[in-house]
């Protein structure tokens, strides 16, 4: 229970942050996507059905204040957040290039759907310029922004984690 | 607390349910149009954080403001001065020629084609978080009076338009992002031309115009465009921008260009809603024919 209110917690800040904070310190005109460093690393944290969960209810969010058709970015977080419990046995808490790496993944996996189906298919074909102008600095500050987003949700889970060991050892 | 389920559903097959889910939901906002229930939640959850967030900004901004120096502000107070005195000289011939327009048009008994239109202010409260589109939150919504389509302005000139209302907020969709296109009309000539946002010069707040046709009048940089009589979602007359680059294009029977909105939409703060929709003057000058 501690957990769902701490993870809900966790993506209300985020998108409140992506969508006011982070509005006024855009860097290259890009702002970062917090959006999607909560998803992977829940999911890669947490397995296929947390990192499932986390993203639908961000694409939710997503979809109901900055989106068109509803339903869009939940299924794009949904696989993504999927895909990256794919790999939580890979994961070591200790080490900080392979979640900012699957991280990376994520960001770019979610701006190339972005331009095909909300640009490429509507005849707006301008790949190059959302390479360097959007896809790219926004990787960028997104993994600056998950240097230190990312230790914040490290801490807390590794927290929770030992909460939820203690008390199943004292039940048992 | 933690007891393990032998036999839990695979995630593959959850993963599976939800896409069906999202697939259902995209289908169906096709019919419903409406996000109904779930838009009603998020409106007194994500909303009055929103509200929270913002006003603490604007007060950091304030604060900000308060810091700076008596000489900025005689320079900016002597400027100000100086505009003034040219607006009141201009606004009295104006006014003139504003007695002659209504007594000429008394004359041919022609209707006012834009009153003063009722306005209601609102602040921003959050931006659009992809680095796509660019749209808005303002803090009213149907509760005061707001509805889709209305056309929203800061300062003198236009913002965008309501694409979404809930009972506390509504979202606008500005004329600079990539899915906005507005009929517009030169003010000198009342030459038609279309306005659409784009992504590549949504970073630099400029847009483009369109289909511009190619006849003996003459448009230099500089001229003002508005929002032209035809369009059937903006009220007409409201201010967009200036030209700031045109050329014909290589049909040779259009012109194409760049405008300058008249609004910063970097640090748009408080905007005003129009509240009567093009529909309801419409609506309402048609009743009048039928009488």
């Amino acid at each position: 229970m501690k957990r769902r209110i701490v993870t809900i917690i966790f993506i209300a800040a985020a998108f409140l942050l992506q969508s006011t904070v982070f509005g006024r310190l855009t860097f290259a005109d890009v702002r970062p996507n917090l959006m999607i460093v909560v998803t992977a690393s829940f999911g890669f944290m947490r397995g296929e059905n947390g990192g499932m969960a986390v993203g639908f209810i961000s694409g939710l969010f997503m979809d109901l204040f900055w989106g068109g058709l509803l339903g869009f970015y939940t299924l794009i977080y949904t696989v993504i957040g999927y895909l990256n419990g794919t790999f939580h046995r890979m994961f070591f808490d200790d080490d900080i290039k392979f979640p900012l790496v699957l991280i990376g993944i994520s960001d770019l996996v979610y701006s190339s759907v972005g331009y095909l189906c909300l640009f490429m298919l509507q005849g707006k074909f301008i790949f190059s310029y959302f390479l360097g102008h959007v896809m790219l600095p926004e990787l960028v500050y997104t993994i600056l922004a998950t240097l230190v987003l990312y230790q914040v949700i490290l801490h807390v889970n590794r927290r929770l984690e030992a909460e939820e060991q203690r008390s199943a050892s004292r039940f048992v | 607390m933690k007891i393990k389920n032998q036999n839990r559903i695979p995630s593959k097959y959850i993963l599976l349910i939800l896409i069906i889910v999202c697939g259902v939901l995209l289908g169906a906002e096709q019919f419903t149009g409406g996000r109904g229930p779930l838009r009603l939640a998020a409106s007194y959850t994500v909303i009055p954080m929103q509200n929270g967030i913002s006003s603490i900004g604007r007060w950091m901004g304030d604060l900000t403001d308060n810091f700076k120096t008596l000489d900025e502000l005689k320079k900016e107070n002597e400027a100000l001065q100086s505009k003034l005195d040219d607006m009141t000289i201009d606004n009295t011939r104006l006014r003139q020629e504003q007695y002659e327009l209504e007594r000429l048009q008394e004359l041919y008994k022609l209707d006012q084609n834009y009153a003063d239109y009722e306005k209601v202010g609102a602040h921003v409260i959050a931006n659009n978080g992809t680095n796509w589109f660019n749209s808005f939150t303002i803090d009213k919504g149907s509760a005061d009076g707001i509805k889709a389509d209305m056309n929203v302005l800061a300062g003198s000139g236009l913002v965008g338009i309501v694409t979404e209302v809930g009972p506390n907020y509504a979202q606008v969709r500005a004329v600079i992002d990539d899915e906005s296109s507005i009929s517009a009309m030169v003010l000198s000539t009342s030459d038609l031309c279309m306005v659409r946002g784009d992504l590549k010069l949504m970073s630099d707040g400029r847009i483009r115009f369109e289909k511009l046709p190619n006849n003996d009048n003459k448009i230099e940089v500089g001229e003002q465009v508005v929002t032209s009589h035809i369009s059937s979602k903006f009220l007409q007359g409201i201010f967009i921008g200036y030209i700031s680059e045109i050329e014909v294009d290589s049909n040779n029977l259009t012109r194409s260009g760049y405008i300058t909105p008249a609004v910063d939409f970097n640090n748009l703060q408080e905007v005003l809603v129009i509240t009567s929709t093009k529909q309801d003057l419409l609506n309402s000058s048609e009743e009048g024919k039928e009488e």
